[in-house]
């Protein structure tokens, strides 16, 4: 019993411990983005890395899932005779919904694993160290920028998955499913607001901070040799992708009826 | 000892977890002089280094820099001291994602406006100066053998002429005669500079090369430091055992596994 009660404790704080050591991680990273020198090169890296090398998988993913949604959408509406509503509901989900959480995912699994695995090697092979005796600090060199640049690109990366989703649903609507074009389109924009989008780019915003903040922070702690590497990688995919599922819930929450 | 002393290390200790790795180590190098550290794999000689440019704070003890205080002085101050320090680290520790003009200016161009064209100047003549040709200036460092990699590592620690040279392991991984090279290099370049240095090795040969003084770092504290031509009448019998290579004899720690929680 005491032992059971001691295991709880030790997770306990080990828990709280690792929580701590993420914010100030957080808050350090976050103080050297506003402190010059700024890193332009290391920043426009980083923006090629995370918005144009996602995009692939960020168009395909939201292109599918547009697609499917229309098919499900409309397999569903027409049991309760409410087909025309096809377009609408297409285009709500997307944008409120799964163009960020997709896209997130998806970069998570991609940018998350690469800044894990990236950050860790540095550390394992002295490159980390390295910076440090050319009196370059890490944190400002490397995390900061990525930081930064997963923040802003993730929002122009949802914008263009949500445009490619919505394009989608489009196509099953009209190729497969017999809508008028012109109709679809109408239906497409009447019901769409600017607060569907905003929220979808502030969910998205929120997810490129945690996929950067996950990826840098297990990188840059990562253990030693190929295994550390490696689990630094895992643990940096798998807690971004559950960081963007919870914080979903509480943007979503916090922005509910608008 | 006549020589005003560049570096002075007295009772530093550190501790990772349960491990405590050094329990008081006493060190003094004089300007100019060239210092070797030597012991068993896991017995404190990185950490020693790494306590010696602020990579790692010791719990307690005193390291002093032409005479002042470098602990306690917080990150500005360490940072600003950093600048008087060259290194080179046991895998060459090269930017893998910047070609080797860049790795080798890399400070330089932190802290100067240096043009693109200066800065491949610079990066070109020190590295002929190593024995390199200038085409590698655009290479990546994944694209060069071990020797090279350890010639741009000492070019990236001396293009800024720093007063001090810390070398952690420059022969490792070397072959035999590459490791003469680097040594020659080293020693070359130290010479010209005027630089305190310290190195950690175990390749014998190239202690008795590099070295003026050897110090042996034993159970996290020096056990025995002298002349580089006193290393073979210590009259210790861990000195003896180490510097011969003899497999039978006091020490027992080889091959120890890295300190626990030492990143």
């Amino acid at each position: 019993m005491i032992s059971f009660i001691q295991n709880i404790g030790r997770t306990a704080l080990k828990f709280l411990s690792t929580l701590g050591r993420l914010i100030l991680f957080s808050v350090i990273a976050i103080r050297w983005i506003f402190t010059p020198p700024y890193y332009w090169q290391q920043l426009l890296r980083q923006f090629v890395d995370i918005g144009y090398y996602s995009l692939p998988v960020v168009g395909l993913t939201t292109l599918f899932s547009g697609m499917v949604l229309a098919l499900q959408s409309y397999t569903g509406f027409a049991r309760f005779s409410a087909e025309d509503t096809v377009a609408t509901v297409v285009v709500l989900s997307v944008t409120r919904e799964l163009g960020p959480v997709l896209a997130g995912l998806m970069v998570a699994g991609r940018i998350g694993a690469s800044m894990a695995a990236e950050l860790g090697t540095m550390r394992v092979t002295d490159q980390i160290d390295a910076l440090d005796t050319l009196s370059t600090r890490p944190m400002q060199y490397l995390v900061a920028p990525r930081l930064l640049a997963g923040t802003i690109c993730l929002p122009f990366l949802v914008l263009i998955g949500d445009v490619i989703g919505v394009f989608g649903g489009y196509i099953i609507g009209v190729f497969r499913l017999g809508f008028n074009p012109s109709i679809y389109l109408s239906r497409t924009l009447e019901y769409l607001q600017i607060s569907d989008v905003t929220l979808g780019l502030i969910k998205a915003a929120v997810f490129g901070f945690l996929i950067a903040l996950m990826g840098c922070y297990h990188g840059y702690h990562s253990g030693r040799g190929a295994e550390g590497v490696g689990r630094a990688t895992t643990n940096a995919v798998v807690s971004a992708s559950i960081l963007i599922l919870i914080s979903n819930y509480l943007v979503t929450a916090l922005f509910f009826g608008v | 000892m006549t020589a005003k002393p560049k570096i002075e290390m007295i009772g530093v200790t550190k501790t990772f977890g349960d491990n405590a790795v050094l329990k008081g180590i006493d060190l003094t190098v004089a300007a100019g002089e060239s210092l070797v550290i030597i012991g068993t794999s896991g017995c404190g000689k990185s950490v020693t280094l790494k306590c010696l440019n602020g990579l790692i704070t010791p719990d307690y003890g005193s390291i002093k820099i032409d005479g002042s205080e470098i602990l306690g002085g917080g990150r500005a101050a360490m940072e600003d001291l950093r600048r008087q320090f060259g290194m080179t680290f046991q895998f060459g520790a090269l930017f893998d994602s910047l070609p080797i003009w860049e790795n080798v200016t890399f400070r330089l161009r932190q802290q100067q406006k240096l043009t693109k064209a200066a800065a491949r100047d610079i990066a070109v003549t020190t590295i002929i100066g190593l024995g390199l040709a200038p085409k590698v200036i655009d290479q990546y460092p994944a694209e060069l053998s071990g020797g090279m990699q350890k010639r741009v590592a000492l070019a990236r620690a001396i293009v800024d002429k720093p007063e001090i040279l810390l070398f952690d392991e420059p022969t490792s991984g070397l072959d035999p005669i590459t490791g003469g090279v680097i040594d020659r290099l080293i020693i070359d370049a130290v010479r010209k500079l005027g630089a305190t240095t310290v190195t950690i090795s175990h390749d014998m040969a190239s202690v008795r090369r590099i070295a003026d003084k050897v110090a042996m770092v034993h159970n996290g504290v020096i056990l025995w430091c002298g002349d580089v031509k006193d290393m073979d009448k210590s009259g210790i019998p861990e000195v003896h055992q180490f510097v011969h290579g003899l497999v039978d004899g006091p020490l027992t720690q080889l091959g120890t596994p890295t300190q626990k929680g030492q990143k």
